[in-house]
């Protein structure tokens, strides 16, 4: 399934979404994580066949603009609520990984009457000192996969470590990976702790939290500190690494589903 | 042709195995290394050295701003430049610079570098850096995607704080004060002159020919590297519309100067070798934050100045290396000289700083670089760029400051 992408504009064109789209069914609106280079994935493909799924690029990402007229994450939350007025969405299902499940929180938060049901994958967005989240935003190419991936040598990887075969499409893939990362810099630099912890309270929708139980990039501790917080949170650990949902796409999808049917 | 004495007081004592145990410089190196008795000895050491380059006839004295660095010992060179008022006399005080992003309120560079121009009696420089990303992102946890835009809002807040004769309130995205009023305000006239310290970012290059500043390239890596981004300056100096006086800019070049050529490499290669294994030592992570520079930049190529590229660098380790790629101009005064008169020619500087103290370079051999450099070789290029106004130089600090 190809999903469709179409640019939906906001604020009169001052920030513009790059929003993938494929499948039918209840809407979820998926967030993305850091090291996403693709908007889509076998995740998404599989959570397709039973959702109409809408995976917005952050603002400064992939084709969607306006990064620099947002000033801070309560910004770029309110960016969001708008966009799901502009897809004509009320209440949608929100998913997220790692920086996109800060993002689906910070939603469910602010607006609870736009969640139905929250899924959060490895989120970012809180902060202990005695276990802090890796710098995923500056780790050195050579540094990420041991970080990322429980089987750094697995296929899956591999494939997402390739570099680009041109000179030309390395230059560009570093430009985008620069671009993106400076872009989601913006609303977690130096420390990702931008007051999400006294605003969980107001998220009224049925959580489900997924964690991989070797994830070096967030380690497992958080999930204590989002079940606290979120009352009622359920915890799904699985054997995975940071990247769970790319690694297991079919383990992770299908336990979402059962989570939201 | 005016030329300045650039001092980045490194620590000296770094362990020898140091770039092997240790990941970076920067940032998180680890102060157990640290010995606070001999940095304290090594601040009168720098400052001895400073003051020394004033009397051997330098025209200006550089200091400059740096954090978490084990290699620049100084997070405030305001007060370096401050003791330096009271035991030198003629030459400019260049402070290059504070980056002014990182005061909060940028208010306070417009309160102490007016009492730098007071204390000097006319003699400052301002210089007003972004800061490297090390420094600004990493050390004092700015987010480098705003980085550049609070500097701009603070240039123009200090600017007019310098300049606006009246009360006024500014209202920034990043900055309110609601009563703007400094006291002190600067001696020199309308302010004192501005030059801006960067690394080739296209951004700076623009914004610094519209405005009128001196240009500094403060490279380690020589002139014949910095020649490209020299040119991008010209080039946009020339797409303005100005004029191409050679003391629109400034360039910093490592020299050392000895008897003869088989001297300097037996004096100071030990030194100029611990500068580029160690000094130079920053983890790929930390050499630039992402957003640190603008897609447009990164679209022009140029690379940051530590991080692969360095590490590249350091596997260089010969003296012959270093100085066939020009990143130290060495030799007996004659060799320097003439590569000199070629740097400055080449990138059209009319403010030449130079690096006398490099790396590990203690005090007596330092001295010895300066009284050679300043007899040898100063008075040899002093006379370029005849029929050029240097418009840029601090009105308290004599043209020429002869010995």
């Amino acid at each position: 399934m190809r999903p469709e992408g179409r640019t939906v504009p906001i604020r009169s064109g001052a920030v513009a979404f790059r929003v993938l789209a494929a499948g039918h069914g209840a809407p979820l609106v998926y967030f993305h994580s850091i090291h996403e280079r693709e908007g889509w994935s076998p995740f998404l493909e599989r959570l397709a066949n039973r959702y109409a799924v809408h995976a917005p690029l952050h603002p400064g990402v992939g084709g969607s603009t306006g990064v620099e007229t947002l000033e801070d994450v309560f910004d770029l939350t309110l960016a969001y609520e708008e966009l799901l007025d502009a897809l004509g969405i009320d209440a949608a299902h929100l998913v997220g990984h790692f920086f996109g499940g800060m993002a689906a929180a910070e939603l469910a938060a602010l607006f609870p009457e736009r969640a139905r049901r929250l899924v959060l994958v490895s989120p970012l967005g809180l902060w202990r000192d005695d276990a802090p989240s890796e710098d995923l935003l500056i780790l050195p190419a050579d540094e990420l996969p041991a970080v990322l991936w429980r089987d750094p040598g697995s296929e899956a990887a591999h494939r997402w470590a390739a570099p680009p075969e041109s000179d030309e499409e390395k230059e560009a893939a570093l430009i985008d990976s620069i671009a993106r990362r400076s872009a989601i810099a913006k609303f977690i630099w130096p420390i990702p702790d931008k007051g999400l912890r006294k605003r969980l309270h107001r998220v009224q929708a049925p959580t489900l939290l997924l964690w991989g139980d070797a994830d070096r990039a967030n380690p497992v501790v958080y999930a204590e500190e989002w079940q606290r917080r979120i009352k009622g949170a359920a915890l799904k650990l699985l054997p995975g690494g940071h990247m769970l949902i790319h690694e297991s796409p079919d383990a992770t999808a299908r336990l979402v589903e059962e989570f939201l049917s | 042709m005016k030329v300045c004495f650039f001092h980045l007081m490194p620590y000296r004592f770094l362990p020898d195995d140091f770039e092997q145990r240790y990941r970076s410089v920067w940032v998180d190196v680890p102060h157990s290394l640290f010995d606070p008795e001999k940095a304290g000895r090594l601040y009168h050491e720098f400052l001895d050295e400073l003051e020394f380059a004033e009397q051997a006839g330098f025209d200006g004295l550089c200091v400059n701003e740096h954090h978490n660095n084990a290699y620049g010992l100084m997070p405030s060179p305001n007060l370096m430049a401050a003791a330096l008022t009271r035991r030198t006399s003629r030459a400019a005080i260049v402070v290059l610079g504070n980056s002014l992003a990182a005061y909060n309120p940028p208010l306070r560079v417009a309160e102490e570098f007016a009492m730098l121009d007071l204390l000097s009696q006319g003699r400052l420089v301002a210089g007003f850096p972004v800061g490297t990303s090390m420094d600004m992102n990493f050390a004092y946890g700015i987010d480098p995607a705003t980085l550049r835009a609070r500097y701009y809002e603070a240039h123009d807040l200090v600017m007019q704080a310098w300049t606006r004769p009246e009360v006024f309130a500014f209202n920034g995205r990043y900055t309110q004060v609601r009563y703007v009023n400094i006291w002190p305000q600067p001696l020199q006239k309308p302010h004192p002159p501005v030059w801006i310290p960067g690394g080739g970012s296209v951004e700076t290059w623009e914004w610094t020919a519209k405005l009128d500043y001196v240009y500094c390239y403060l490279s380690y890596y020589g002139y014949k590297r910095g020649k490209a981004t020299m040119d991008g300056f010209w080039e946009a100096i020339a797409r303005l519309g100005a004029d191409d006086n050679p003391y629109r800019a400034g360039f910093l070049q490592l020299v050392c100067v000895a008897d003869t050529d088989a001297e300097a490499e037996r004096l100071y290669f030990e030194h100029v070798h611990y500068f580029y294994q160690k000094c130079l030592n920053v983890w790929e992570g930390f050499a630039e934050a992402p957003g640190y520079r603008t897609v447009k930049t990164l679209l022009t190529g140029t690379k940051p100045q530590v991080g692969s590229l360095a590490r590249k660098i350091r596997q260089s380790l010969t003296w012959p290396t270093y100085l066939e790629s020009g990143y130290v101009i060495a030799g007996s005064p004659a060799t320097v000289r003439q590569q000199l008169t070629e740097c400055i020619r080449s990138l059209r500087v009319g403010h030449l700083m130079v690096l006398l103290q490099i790396g590990s370079m203690p005090k007596d051999l330092v001295l010895h670089n300066t009284r050679l450099f300043a007899r040898e070789v100063m008075p040899h290029v002093r006379d370029l760029w005849p029929g050029y106004k240097d418009r840029w130089w601090p009105s308290g600090a004599p043209a020429g400051n002869g010995p």
